[in-house]
């Protein structure tokens, strides 16, 4: 059954790995629905925040594939209910409506947005959550003609409380430990 | 001091000012590299330039076109388990390296390819013979990385090399622009051990191990399928031992053959589409599938919704990515499979399962009275292509390294050739590319001079690479090559009579006379159409010294069976076109 899985991949900061990710996706015909990609907590990895509508089946196989990236770390998949997850969306409508009526504003008090700038001709209202609901506010506010919109790709974090990243790297480091040369495990 | 140990001392000379040129070929010849494969061109003609200093340290081979290169250069590591080095130049010689590229990165070859690239401020202007390299080849390497600083030149070739062997080897890139090579740096080489965000090999799981023990032990019925992973893992008498301990039969891929000696009594026989007969129905009889180094390729495994669901399955496997992506495994092993087979070979009973193996037996009993004796032993007029790949591999005492190119002979090559030793048989199994014979014997030739290189093709094939000839004449080269001509696309045909109704679309082709050709380069050739001719015609080519093309004339009607039909079930395989209508 198809569902919302969050992908998450940390990697090294190198070039043309955004790519090597993207095609991954592309190859199986499989569309990303938004696609974050930031400086994690850590300095000098990356994070890549991917969100897909596809069975677990292939989800699993696409994050294998990813962690298979030789500049991955690792490469881990989700469900919503996992994750804490935001989007923010910006909106930009006319000054005018809301100097005329209350409205405007009785939908930015409803939906917890924010203004960030007014000018005579139009104003910038900014709203972080869910898809749901940015898209809520933005029907909202259309009937007043809205200019321009923009909505961000997904970040999200566990609900486990460690960062998996940090608990991850020590592994890692218990691990290259053991490899010798050629990449060989020496003992077993 | 000879001249070449002169060039390797003055190659491991450190800390000396050099051009990013000369690091290139330094670097090359300080991981080991005796044999490259390449033309030149613009954008690496630096890179050339270094290597006439160093032409006896490290031997370039000309090839006649990047695709030969590359090929070559497979060739040379799949017959040696080193990582082979080819290089081209930028664009159209880049371009010409992607299909020996994709085809390396399926069958996990391990290759390091080097291209010329324009200078770093030409990059994205579209200058002359400018493609974007890293981007093309990034869906078919396992790593690919472009230099524009000489300083970067040695660190990048030794992780060059490091990714390519390390793990499920396969092929790496590295797009070098000219001024990177022209420019200075102080050299100093250090082998790559490590790379924090790559981990070629796992841990043996222990309680995974016991779990596959148990499964092993309590199996009435288990079967062992392998790949390439064997020989890639170095696990071939690992292997032996697990099978003669508890009595497994075992049955290979296209690519797992001459992993496991032919004379072997549990050597089975080839799974998939033109496979043996025993081993496909049993695939779906057995009640334990142990499978090795293999990644359930379509052609191996028919439909796989009724491939082996009435058994278990432990999947040996070193790409976790592998795992469950074609078959859903109940145990399975990640890591090493020569360490996994010691392993598991010291804790599993022993046993013979003699009835079972006995099955075995019986199904090859009836595929040689149907298929395989008219193949190797035809009494009707006009020759065979298995008893041609039969008398070749006996007159070479089964020692020769037998390498095909892609279509019905490759089948009958693998079907019919016998071998007592490793790495003794090349083709191109994944990517199935036709003209991948010819420069791939190339390479094998080079990497096993002292042994016996006999190159099988199709009229088709051989025409796609013919250009090599060039090559093999030049270095004095000495491959065997036999050309089975049936004068059509055989394969494509063979499908056309079974499944389009006969409409034999554009699969009649025209051949030069290929004896004319090779003569043509000074290559001594022969034809052969009589049966009876046809032994005396293989003990000249192998007893004339250097290459030698004999052309030999094939019935056009010489079908390659059985056949798992392409989306049929294993099971379900055809001993005969007859056995197709019904």
């Amino acid at each position: 059954m198809k569902q919302e899985y969050i992908i998450s991949a940390y990697s090294e900061n190198h070039i043309g790995l955004l790519n090597r990710i993207t095609i991954i996706f592309t190859r199986r015909k499989v569309n990303i629905e938004s696609l974050t990609v930031s400086e994690s907590a850590l300095k000098g990895i990356s994070k890549f925040t991917i969100v897909v509508n596809e069975t677990r089946d292939k989800v699993s196989n696409i994050v294998k594939q990813i962690d298979k990236q030789i500049e991955v770390l690792k490469a881990f998949y989700h469900t919503n209910e996992e994750m804490i997850f935001q989007e923010i969306a910006l909106y930009k409508v006319p000054t005018a409506p809301l100097m005329e009526s209350d409205q405007i504003e009785k939908l930015i008090r409803k939906h917890n947005a924010r203004i960030l700038e007014i000018t005579p001709e139009y104003t910038v209202i900014e709203k972080t959550g869910h898809k749901e609901e940015t898209q809520e506010l933005f029907n909202g506010l259309n009937p007043f003609g809205v200019l321009q919109f923009i909505r961000s790709g997904r970040i999200a974090i566990t609900r486990s409380p460690i960062e998996k990243l940090s608990e991850f790297l020590k592994e890692r480091d218990a691990l290259l430990a053991k490899i010798e040369s050629k990449g060989k495990i020496a003992k077993v | 001091m000879t001249t070449k140990e002169k060039e390797t001392r003055r190659s491991q000379q450190q800390d000396v000012e050099i051009t990013g040129s000369e690091a290139v070929i330094r670097s090359l010849i300080a991981e080991g590299a005796e044999v490259i494969f390449g033309y030149p061109g613009g954008a690496i003609m630096p890179v050339y330039d270094a290597l006439y200093d160093y032409r006896n340290a490290l031997r370039h081979i000309l090839t006649r076109h990047e695709q030969g290169a590359v090929h070559a250069a497979q060739g040379y590591a799949r017959v040696t388990g080193k990582v082979g080095v080819c290089i081209a130049t930028s664009g159209p010689g880049a371009t010409n390296l992607m299909t020996g590229i994709a085809d390396a990165q399926i069958d996990s070859t391990p290759l390091v390819c080097i291209t010329g690239q324009v200078t770093s401020g030409l990059l994205g202007t579209d200058a002359f013979q400018e493609s974007d390299v890293v981007g093309l080849s990034m869906p078919v390497t396992k790593w690919n990385f472009q230099i524009t600083t000489p300083e970067d030149i040695p660190e990048a070739i030794a992780k060059a090399f490091y990714i390519a062997a390390s793990g499920r080897p396969g092929p790496v890139l590295l797009d070098i622009t000219k001024d990177a090579q022209f420019g200075k740096l102080k050299y100093k080489y250090a082998k790559c051990h490590k790379i924090r965000s790559y981990v070629p090999e796992y841990p043996v799981n222990k309680e995974k191990l016991a779990e596959a023990a148990t499964l092993i032990n309590g199996a009435k019925k288990p079967f062992l399928v392998f790949g390439q992973g064997i020989m890639l893992g170095e696990a071939e008498r690992e292997l032996k031992s697990f099978i003669d301990k508890t009595g497994i039969p075992a049955a290979w891929t296209l690519l797992g053959l001459s992993a496991l000696n032919s004379d072997h009594p549990l050597n089975v026989g080839m799974l998939g589409m033109h496979g043996n007969y025993g081993p496909n129905i049993k695939t779906n009889e057995c009640d334990l599938l142990i499978a090795v180094g293999m990644r359930f390729d379509d052609r191996v495994t028919g439909t796989l919704k009724t491939y082996a669901k009435q058994a278990k399955i432990i999947h040996i496997e070193i790409d976790p990515a592998e795992i469950n992506k074609n078959v859903k495994t109940d145990v399975a092993l990640l890591g090493d499979a020569k360490k996994i087979l010691r392993l598991l070979t010291h804790i599993v009973s022993p046993n013979k399962h003699k009835e079972w193996v006995k099955e075995f037996k019986q199904a090859m009993a009836i595929e040689v009275k149907k298929v395989i004796h008219s193949d190797v032993y035809p009494t009707k007029p006009g020759l065979t292509m298995g008893e041609v790949v039969r008398r070749v591999s006996e007159y070479t005492k089964n020692k020769a390294v037998i390498v095909s190119d892609v279509g019905q002979h490759q089948m009958a090559t693998a079907r019919y050739s016998r071998f007592t030793q490793p790495r003794s048989h090349i083709t191109s199994g994944g990517l199935g590319t036709m003209g991948f014979g010819l420069p791939a014997a190339i390479g094998a030739k080079l990497g096993e001079p002292n042994r016996e290189v006999v190159v099988f093709a199709g009229d088709g094939g051989f025409q796609m690479t013919i250009q090599e000839l060039g090559t093999i004449a030049q270095e004095k080269l000495g491959v065997k090559m036999v050309i089975l001509n049936n004068h059509f696309l055989g394969m494509v045909r063979q499908w056309q009579e079974l499944f389009f109704e006969k409409r034999y679309s554009f699969t009649e082709i025209l051949s030069p006379d290929f004896v004319k050709v090779a003569d043509a380069y000074g290559i001594p050739g022969n034809h052969v159409t009589d049966r009876d001719k046809l032994d005396d015609a293989i003990k000249v080519m192998f007893e004339t010294e250097g290459p030698y093309l004999l052309e030999v004339n094939i019935e056009k009607d010489d079908n390659v069976f059985p056949m798992v039909p392409a989306g049929a079930s294993v099971s379900d395989i055809l001993l005969s076109p007859e056995d197709a209508v019904k």
